[in-house]
C-alpha cells in the first residue's frame, strides 16, 4: 500500500541552522501519527514542509505517491489545523469553514451546505454567524478543525492544536480528535511536545530532537524500548543509572556494582540503565526476590500523590525516584529508612547516547 | 488603573458606593485639568478662526473690496454653482482622487514588502520613507521644478531617447507627480502599520485552504488591512484636495486648483466671503471623508 506521506532524505536549513536533518519517514493511510519532541526539535518544520508552507532544502516528499516537495500549499491534498487556529477574524464561522471550498471554485450554495454539515459534525450548530472573536478557545478549535476537514483532505496536519486549551478541555478534545480520525479514516499527523498526549492518542509516534528523527514506533514500543537516552528520558519519567557495558549481559554501574542487564551495545560503551519509577520496588535489604537485581539506598523523601507515593531515594552514586501505587496494605517507608531498590531484568532498558 | 488617593480617610473604613463615586469623579476631573491647555489652545487658534470663516462666508463684499459684516446672505454660496468655480472644484477633487489612487497602488506593495522584512531592514527602510520630511516641502517642490523643467534631467532623457522634448512642467501631470511625491509617505505609513499587525499565519492558512496568491490577497490581506487603506487614502486625499504649494509651483495657469483659487479670492480678488465659503465647503468635504474613516476604519484601529 502507498504511504499517505513519505519523506526521504528530507533536510531543511535556515541559513546556517539545520532545522531538519536528513529524515526518512513513512506515515500510513488512516494512521494517527504524532511527531513528538521538545520545542525547536524540527517537528513543526517537518509538518510545515508537508503542508507546503516551507520548502525542503533537499529530499523527496511524497503524498500518496505523488512528489509534492516543490508544490505550493494550495496544490497539495492536505489541510492544516494551526497552532493558534489562524481563523479569519473578518469572517463568520460559515465563511471560515466554507473558505477552502470556495477557493476551489465550488458554488457558494454547495460550499455553504457542506460547511453547515461539517459544523454539525464538530458540534457547533447555532454558532454559524459568530465571529471567531466571539467564541471560546475550544469553539475556535472546532472551527479550525471543521475548516480543514470540510475539504476532505487526504491527510490532516495538526500543529499543537490543543496547546492553548485548558486541561479539562484538552482531554475532551483528545477523545474527540481520536473519534473523528477513526470515523473519517484519514491520516492525522499531529505535532506535540506533550508526551502524554502523544502516548494516549497516537497509533505511532516519531520522537525528534535537534532536527534528528530518533525513533519511530508505537507508544508501547517507544515507552518500553527507547532507542536511546534522550527518548527514554523524554517519554514518561525514568531514572538513568549511569554505567559501562561489561559484556552482553552485564553493566558495571558508576559505583562499581555489576548488575545483570542484557544489551546489544559493545563492551566499554557508556550507557545508562533506564528504570521507570513505577517499575522499581522498595525492599528490605537482604529480602530481594530471586531474579531481581537490587542496589542499596536510603529513603530521602516521600511525596503523597493520592493514588501513589513517590519516594526519593539516595543511592551511593545518584538520587532516584520510585513510585509506589497506593494499594491497600502498601508498605510505608519513612525518610531515613535503609532499604534496597530492586527490579526485574525485563523492567529495564539499556540505552546509549 | 485608578489610584484613589483623595477622599481617603486615614483610618480605613468599609467601602461605600458614595466613596467609589467620589473617587471616579475626581479621576475624571483630574483628566480634564490635564487636557485643559490643549483645549484652550485649540479653542483659541482653531475653533475661533473657524467661526470667523463661517461668519465671513455669509457676509457681503462691498464695492471697495472690503467686507461688510452686515446684510447676511447666501450669495457667496450661490457663486459656488458658477461654472468656473464648479470646474475648479471638480478638477481639484479629480486630481486628489488620482493622486490617492496612484499613492495606494504604489504604496501598498511597498508597505507589504516593508511589513514582511526583518525588523532591522524594516527600520532602515522606514527611515528612507521619512527622509524627505527632513527638507522643507517648498524646497522639495522647487527641486521637482528643476527635474521637470526645460533643461532638466527628464527632458534631457526623453531627448536622448529620441522622444523629443517632453515638457511636463506646468501641467496637470506635473501637479499629480508632485502631489504623489509629497503624500506617498502618508499612504505608506498607515498601510505599513496595519499590514504589519496582520498575523502572517492567516495568509498561510488561506494558502493551505487552496487560495492562490491573488485570492489570498483579495480575501484575507486586503480586507484585514482595510483600516490602513482608508486611513492612508484620507491622509492623501485631504491634503491633495487643499494643496496650494505644489499646484502653485508645478502647475500652470490652466490648472488652478481650489487652494490657489481660495488664496486668489482673499488676496487678489478681495472677495473674502467667496474665499470663506469655499474654505468652508472644502472643510466640509474633508470632514465627511474623515467621518467615513472613523466609521469604517476607525473602530478597528
Amino acid at each position: 500500500m502507498t504511504a499517505a506521506v513519505e519523506l526521504t532524505g528530507i533536510t531543511k536549513r535556515f541559513d546556517d541552522v539545520v532545522a531538519v536533518d536528513n529524515i526518512d519517514l513513512e506515515i500510513a493511510d488512516g494512521e494517527f501519527f504524532a511527531m513528538l519532541g521538545p520545542s525547536g526539535c524540527g517537528k513543526t518544520t517537518t509538518l510545515r514542509m508537508i503542508a507546503g508552507l516551507e520548502f525542503p532544502t533537499m529530499g523527496s516528499l511524497k503524498i500518496f505517491g505523488d512528489e509534492v516537495g516543490t508544490l505550493p500549499p494550495n496544490k497539495r491534498p492536505v489541510n492544516t489545523v494551526f497552532q493558534n487556529y489562524a481563523l479569519f477574524p473578518h469572517m463568520d464561522v460559515i465563511a471560515n469553514v466554507s473558505f477552502g471550498l470556495r477557493m476551489q471554485g465550488i458554488d457558494k450554495k454547495v460550499a455553504t451546505a457542506s460547511a453547515r454539515e461539517m459544523i454539525k459534525i464538530v458540534r457547533l450548530e447555532g454558532l454559524e454567524e459568530r465571529r471567531p472573536s466571539q467564541m471560546s478557545g475550544g469553539q475556535q478549535q472546532r472551527v479550525a478543525l471543521a475548516r480543514a476537514l470540510v475539504n476532505h483532505p487526504k491527510v490532516l496536519l495538526l500543529d499543537e492544536p490543543l496547546g492553548a486549551l485548558d486541561l479539562k478541555l484538552r482531554q475532551e478534545m483528545q477523545g474527540e480528535l481520536k473519534r473523528l480520525q477513526q470515523d473519517l479514516g484519514i491520516s492525522f499527523v499531529f505535532v506535540t511536545h506533550d508526551q502524554e498526549e502523544a502516548l494516549t492518542m497516537s497509533d505511532r509516534i516519531a520522537v525528534m530532537n535537534d532536527g534528528q528523527l530518533l525513533q519511530v514506533g508505537t507508544p508501547e514500543d517507544i515507552y518500553e524500548n527507547p532507542a536511546n537516552r534522550f527518548v527514554a528520558d523524554f517519554i514518561g519519567q525514568t531514572n538513568l543509572l549511569e554505567g559501562t557495558v561489561e559484556d552482553s549481559s552485564t553493566v558495571c554501574l558508576a559505583n562499581g556494582a555489576r548488575v545483570h542487564a542484557p544489551s546489544a551495545h559493545g563492551s566499554g560503551t557508556k550507557v545508562a540503565i533506564s528504570l521507570r519509577p513505577e517499575r522499581a520496588h522498595i525492599r528490605q535489604r537482604g529480602d530481594v526476590s530471586a531474579g531481581e537485581t537490587a542496589v542499596d539506598g536510603v529513603v530521602e523523601s516521600v511525596t503523597y500523590l493520592g493514588n501513589a507515593r513517590v519516594y526519593g531515594i539516595r543511592l551511593d552514586f545518584m538520587g532516584m525516584e520510585v513510585r509506589d501505587e497506593n494499594r491497600p496494605g502498601a508498605m510505608l517507608h519513612e525518610p531515613g529508612s535503609e532499604i534496597a531498590v530492586s527490579w526485574e531484568t525485563s523492567a529495564i532498558s539499556v540505552v546509549a547516547d | 488603573m485608578t489610584v484613589v488617593d483623595q477622599p481617603v480617610d486615614d483610618a480605613g473604613v468599609e467601602a461605600t458606593p458614595e466613596f467609589e463615586a467620589a473617587a471616579i469623579r475626581q479621576e475624571s476631573q483630574r483628566g480634564f485639568l490635564l487636557a485643559l491647555p490643549s483645549y484652550a489652545y485649540l479653542i483659541l487658534f482653531f475653533v475661533v478662526p473657524l467661526v470667523i470663516v463661517v461668519v465671513y462666508s455669509f457676509a457681503t463684499r462691498n464695492q471697495f473690496g472690503g467686507t461688510d459684516l452686515s446684510g447676511w446672505n447666501f450669495d457667496s454660496y450661490a457663486k459656488l454653482g458658477e461654472p468656473i468655480v464648479r470646474a475648479i472644484l471638480f478638477r481639484s477633487v479629480w486630481l486628489a482622487l488620482i493622486t490617492t489612487v496612484i499613492c495606494l497602488v504604489i504604496g501598498y506593495p511597498f508597505a507589504y514588502f516593508l511589513a514582511t522584512r526583518s525588523p532591522r531592514i524594516r527600520n532602515v527602510m522606514l527611515v528612507f520613507v521619512m527622509i524627505p520630511f527632513w527638507t522643507n516641502f517648498l524646497v522639495r517642490n522647487y527641486a521637482w521644478r528643476v527635474i521637470l523643467g526645460n533643461n532638466g534631467p527628464l527632458t534631457k532623457t526623453t531627448e536622448f531617447l529620441g522622444l523629443g522634448e517632453q515638457e511636463l512642467l506646468f501641467s496637470q501631470t506635473a501637479v499629480v507627480l508632485g502631489l504623489v511625491y509629497g503624500f506617498l509617505p502618508f499612504m505608506i505609513l498607515p498601510l505599513y502599520a496595519s499590514i504589519e499587525r496582520i498575523d502572517s499565519g492567516l495568509l498561510e492558512a488561506s494558502r493551505d485552504l487552496y487560495a492562490n496568491g491573488w485570492q489570498s490577497f483579495r480575501r484575507v490581506l486586503l480586507p484585514l488591512s482595510m483600516p490602513g487603506v482608508i486611513a492612508g487614502s484620507i491622509l492623501c486625499f485631504v491634503p491633495s484636495l487643499g494643496a496650494y504649494v505644489t499646484p502653485e509651483i508645478l502647475g500652470g495657469a490652466k490648472t488652478t486648483l481650489l487652494g490657489s483659487y481660495i488664496v486668489t479670492q482673499f488676496l487678489t480678488a478681495r472677495n473674502w466671503p467667496l474665499g470663506a465659503s469655499l474654505s468652508f465647503v472644502l472643510m466640509a468635504i474633508m470632514l465627511s471623508a474623515t467621518l467615513v474613516y472613523f466609521r469604517k476604519g476607525g473602530q478597528t484601529l
